[in-house]
């Protein structure tokens, strides 16, 4: 049994948040790279060139790469012999994320109840999931989410007999829907099967996945390349504006389901796809 | 075509845009969001007067992050628009001169625009970084409790935007 003092949570989640929001991980800066090297339209790579112009003043002065620095989501995978001392860890994640936002310059963008609407005035709370993983060891996933493409995102509960066309179909109606409301070039995380909450979760976290690596099941890894082909296909282009980069990669996860069932989740993020992961 | 603009700019040298151009604008604009339009909606319901004359003025559909020490603003990049569509109408026909934002309009915004020869102007979603090296002032005018959304009143310099709905009121974005 290792211990783990929860202050070493608190310190993580505030570094990773002021970083992940200033610099963009490494294959989403490839995959915005090969995008602008690629793009037809003249427009398109005028618009694509000044995304990456964005990236370096971001890291270069310390200013967020997008105003919308995002609601928290966080990943935990708790290793089963660890022992989590020092205070209750959802209290100290939440504090991490106060710190991190406030010392940060991070926009504070949540709101304490979903009708009355009053801004918390710190980013919190996160959105936080936890599973219990084998070792002694803790990883923490953070992904802070903007809204202009989370509120694009869909959940489809598909028949059996829809199959694999319904799938890829759901994928592309969701993401022609989106259109220039989600900042294009976009990410596209889809959770295939469990249930209907479990797709969602398993969308967001295929954000999380490398940009430019595909799943290990060979099928799916085809129809991600096909996916992302069509969706490209469509013409939407960089700020919607047309051209052929209209997403930058599709990561899909499944999980087994229900002999009556077939839900897709289609979490659609934009260009700055933020992800970034630390083990303590 | 790329233009230099000043702004705010008169219905006659909005009549001179055209779908795609890109145009640097210079001058100033007027930020606000989703709770900065439910505020004025409401207060226009009750007959009260806006915190600030719209009258031929831009409004930038933008929260910013904090600006650190010494800075004039945090990352600034344009807000979907189209959470503001049911608003919009009523400011346009009120005088509202044009907005700058990101995304598709419903109809009834593209009615008013043209209507009230308006402009809808798309800033690059996600070039927040970028943006905010184009403002050289900002201050808050009005519903200073409501943090980013606050009403600003910013000074741009050479402020890059495309033109997607010029004063005919067509949507490049549906083209």
């Amino acid at each position: 049994m290792r211990e783990i003092e929860v202050s070493a949570v608190t310190e993580a989640v505030s570094e990773m948040c002021i970083e992940i929001n200033h610099v963009l991980s490494k294959d989403m800066k490839q995959v915005l790279k090969n995008a602008c090297e690629n793009e037809e339209s003249e427009l398109g790579r005028q618009i694509l060139s000044q995304l990456e112009e964005n990236l370096k003043i971001a890291e270069a002065e310390m200013i967020p790469i997008c105003q919308d620095t995002g609601m928290a989501v966080i990943f935990m995978e708790i290793g089963q012999d660890v022992h989590l001392t020092g205070g209750n860890l959802e209290d100290a994640i939440n504090e991490g994320v106060r710190k991190g936002y406030t010392e940060g310059y991070l926009r504070k963008s949540v709101v304490d109840d979903p009708l009355i609407r009053n801004n918390t005035k710190d980013n919190t709370p996160a959105v936080i999931h936890y599973s219990i993983v084998p070792g002694e060891n803790v990883k923490i996933t953070i992904s802070p989410k903007g809204f202009g493409s989370e509120n694009m995102s869909k959940v489809y509960m598909l028949k059996p007999a829809d199959g694999e066309e319904g799938v890829k179909n759901a994928i592309i109606s969701a993401v022609k829907d989106a259109g220039p409301n989600a900042c294009p070039p976009m990410v596209v995380g889809v959770g295939i099967g469990g249930t209907f909450e479990k797709c969602a979760l398993m969308a967001k976290h295929a954000l999380t996945r490398e940009a430019g690596t595909h799943s290990d099941i060979p099928y799916i890894k085809e129809m991600e390349e096909e996916v992302l082909d069509k969706i490209n296909a469509l013409g939407i282009g960089p700020a919607g504006l047309g051209g052929k980069n209209t997403a930058l990669a599709v990561n899909i996860e499944t999980y087994p389901t229900h002999i009556a069932g077939l839900p897709v989740a289609v979490n659609i993020c934009c260009h700055v796809n933020r992800h970034i992961s630390r083990v303590i | 075509m790329t233009r230099h603009m000043t702004v705010p700019m008169s219905r006659e040298e909005k009549e001179t845009l055209k779908n795609g151009d890109f145009v640097y604008l210079t001058g100033t604009i007027y930020t606000a969001r989703d709770a900065a339009h439910k505020r004025m909606y409401e207060s226009l319901q009750k007959g009260e007067d806006l915190p600030f004359d719209i009258k031929d003025q831009i409004i930038y559909y933008m929260g910013p992050s904090p600006a650190r020490e010494g800075r004039v603003i945090g990352s600034a990049g344009p807000t979907t628009a189209g959470r503001m569509d049911k608003y919009t109408p009523t400011l346009l026909d009120l005088g509202l001169g044009g907005m700058i934002g990101k995304g598709k309009r419903t109809d009834e915004v593209l009615k008013a625009i043209e209507r009230n020869k308006s402009v809808y102007f798309a800033a690059i979603g996600g070039a927040g970084a970028l943006l905010a090296k184009a403002i050289v002032k900002s201050e808050v005018i009005a519903y200073d409790d409501l943090g980013t959304e606050a009403i600003r009143k910013l000074e741009v310099k050479d402020f890059p935007v495309i033109v997607v709905t010029d004063p005919s009121g067509v949507s490049l974005y549906n083209k």
